[in-house]
């Protein structure tokens, strides 16, 4: 029993990377028609800029260290701890968190500069034209990055506070020896509110309801006299900022480094197309699916009986699905068919 | 006078004698060494097969690498079981490695678009995942495949063949040593490999079976109508390009006998798409074209570094200098990559026919070559 919940939390919080970065990729192929490969480029610029804010709060200057009388010794002490004391170091210490208002117009203006700079370009070009700019487009900003932050994961702590452990077994009756972090649990529900905002968002504003109508037929809404196009970059833009927000979240997770977009990248094409290509839904739900059935086959006694499954389980039933299920689990008729 | 240009013999000639004589022509721009003129003509072939499908059909895999490891690993495997002969290893590699492109090409090839994008995805990102964890006895995992002193070599022993005096063995064919002439015999043995399958790709893209292929790529659906399954001609065109993936890494093998995973991530699978969109998809010379100007400007991009730059940019006053050297920095050295991306991205913008449309557009700037196509080009 501790282990199965033990999995299936890991299953919820790896699920709950796949399915923010398989929204944003679901939103570009449903409204604009795009197949991003930049979309993981996406999310590791949302983790580095929580590095960057992170920088950026502790610009320190070298000061007496009092505390040392026998030499002259020097430490580092961030401004910030300078001019505003506690409050300062609390800043420091909740980089993290806060960096999401940093990341919030950061994200929105790279999704926009990207969607009016390059991919308005190609929305006649075929697919695989798409696919190969974006890919290049991944290697660009990855290298990028790689040349002003180096090719090593760099540590960007979540705040004290949180950085132990939840008695998760405590709360559900179960084992006092079952622990989870905190951070894990923060960013399953921080996972939960971002979808659930998105959804409302489409859902329950006029705007929202103008880019399903656009979804669902372009050319009408089109006739209606209504911009669908300015609507569709914002959208872009905002499945830019949700993978920029996975991506912030993510990085005391796993410290940001160059290369970890790719990783996802790959992972949440699967889930898009598992899901289904262009349903909302579809992306959420296979992308939680596919994070628990992961955890699950890494447990050693799955391993036992079929060594090695945990690798490839989500490769395996992306197959099984497309060859069953050709339009994925939730996906509408007529959409990314040829 | 132009029919003759045309001719089979004529191009296979004129192709045979650029390719063997790279030694010479690649001398003054730098890059005669055998290393770089082997990947050259190893990516080339990879590109000339990669090309069948993707040029021909239009069909994208992102999974090509995967080929490429499988020939690598079952041609390691016939020098460590067999022999040291690479003849046996490269036709064993080739013929392993398109039974299991018949396998993939069977599945994936259910679908089309996008998906078939993914699922050849799919199926390469488990082969590479599998390489590395569960099939380690088979691929030794993170440290990679090597030939060592105590293999078997069932054939060798059987014939008596040995070579004394040596803890590893060298890889041969037919006793001459591949590493011999300075290393290169194993560059003309991977040419004259590179001459045989252009000859075979000349042969497809002329051919009935080409120019059905060229009608999926045009318009399935009228193919279709017209009363032809596509399935088989896809399932071949995507068997035989697995098939050259596979000799290629063979003759990595060869000429350098050890195979790692490494070889067939996703990202190794972009590499080739990429050589064949740079040189231009679809045309014969193109993805070879496209994969020399890739490994060339990795060898002469990825060695310079700062210094070096400088002295570059010496007839410049020195301000102009440091900023040249400063924009040009980040490019070149370990951020050759950087310089890759760009050139692909310019490349898939402005010129999606690559170098080859590229060179046709000045041939007719100048009048010469051919006029643009009026009735040929299909009916958009």
């Amino acid at each position: 029993m501790d282990a199965i919940l033990i999995q299936i939390l890991n299953g919820l919080d790896k699920g709950a990377a796949y399915a923010l970065i398989a929204l944003g990729l679901t939103l570009a192929f449903g409204t604009l028609g795009i197949v991003n490969f930049a979309h993981g480029a996406l999310f590791m610029l949302g983790a580095f800029c929580a590095v960057v804010f992170q920088k950026i709060l502790t610009i320190s200057v070298k000061v007496k260290d009092e505390s040392v009388t026998l030499f002259d010794a020097y430490k580092e002490q961030p401004y910030l701890e300078i001019w505003l004391g506690d409050f300062g170091a609390a800043i420091v210490d909740w980089a993290v968190p806060l960096s999401i208002i940093f990341a919030i117009p950061v994200m929105i203006l790279i999704g926009i500069a990207m969607e009016r700079g390059l991919i308005k370009h190609f929305y006649k070009r075929t697919h695989a034209e798409q696919i190969l700019v974006t890919f290049g487009l991944a290697i660009v900003i990855q290298e990028i990055i790689k040349h002003f932050f180096g090719a090593n994961p760099i540590p960007t702590p979540a705040p004290d506070i949180v950085s132990g452990s939840a008695a998760v077994g405590a709360f559900f009756g179960l084992s006092d020896n079952l622990v989870y972090p905190w951070w894990r649990l923060i960013y399953i529900v921080f996972a939960g509110v971002v979808i659930f905002a998105v959804f409302a968002f489409l859902k329950f504003t006029t705007f929202g309801m103008v880019v399903r109508a656009g979804m669902a037929d372009r050319e009408t809404v089109g006739l209606l006299g209504i911009n669908i196009q300015k609507r569709f970059t914002i959208v872009f833009a905002i499945a830019a900022l949700v993978a920029g927000l996975a991506g912030v979240m993510y990085s005391p997770i796993l410290p940001p480094d160059y290369y970890m977009g790719m990783e996802f990248l790959v992972l949440s094409f699967v889930v898009v197309v598992v899901g289904g290509m262009g349903s909302l839904g579809g992306a959420v739900l296979a992308g939680f699916l596919l994070g628990i059935l992961q955890s699950f086959a890494s447990m050693n006694e799955v391993k036992s009986i079929i060594p090695g499954i945990d690798q490839i389980i989500i490769y395996l039933v992306a197959i099984v699905v497309l060859l069953v299920r050709p339009r994925g689990l939730l996906g509408r008729e007529g959409v990314f068919e040829d | 006078m132009k029919n003759l240009f045309k001719s089979n013999a004529v191009i296979m000639l004129v192709f045979s004698a650029v390719v063997l004589s790279a030694p010479i022509w690649a001398d003054p721009i730098g890059a005669n060494y055998p290393d770089l003129l082997q990947k050259f003509a190893i990516f080339g072939l990879f590109a000339v097969g990669y090309n069948i499908l993707f040029g021909l059909t239009g069909y994208l895999s992102f999974g090509h690498a995967a080929f490429l490891g499988v020939g690598s690993y079952a041609a390691v495997w016939s020098l460590k079981l067999l022999t040291m002969n690479v003849f046996l290893g490269i036709i064993l590699a080739t013929i392993i490695s398109g039974l299991f492109a018949l396998v993939i090409g069977f599945i994936s090839l259910r679908r089309s678009g996008i998906y078939f994008s993914i699922l050849t995805l799919a199926f390469a990102q488990m082969s590479y995942s599998l390489a590395y964890s569960v099939l380690t006895p088979i691929t030794n995992g993170e440290t990679g495949l090597q030939i060592a002193a105590d293999d078997p070599r069932f054939l060798d022993r059987l014939f008596g063949i040995t070579q004394e005096g040596v803890a590893i063995p060298s890889t041969h064919f037919f006793g001459f040593d591949i590493k011999s002439m300075d290393g290169y015999f194993g560059f003309y043995f991977a040419a004259v490999v590179l001459i045989i399958g252009f000859y075979i790709a000349l042969k497809i893209f002329r051919s009935p079976f080409g120019l059905k292929l060229k009608a999926i790529k045009s318009n399935q659906t009228r193919m279709t109508y017209t009363g032809f399954n596509t399935r088989p001609y896809l399932l071949s065109a995507f068997v035989i390009s697995g098939m050259y993936a596979g000799l290629a890494g063979s003759i990595m093998v060869a000429i350098d006998p050890l195979a790692g995973a490494e070889r067939m991530q996703w990202t190794a699978s972009g590499e080739v798409v990429l050589m064949t969109i740079l040189g231009g998809v679809g045309t014969l010379i193109g993805p070879m074209l496209g994969a020399a100007i890739i490994k060339y400007a990795e060898n002469i991009f990825s060695a310079l570094n700062n210094t070096e730059l400088t002295q570059m940019f010496n007839f410049a006053p020195e301000t102009i200098q440091n900023a040249l050297v400063f924009i040009v920095e980040p490019f070149v050295g370990k951020g050759w990559h950087l310089s890759l991306g760009a050139m692909f991205m310019l490349v898939v913008i402005f010129l999606p026919g690559g170098v080859m449309e590229g060179v046709e557009r000045i041939l007719r700037l100048f009048g010469i070559g051919k006029k643009k196509k009026v009735v040929e080009g299909d009916a958009k």
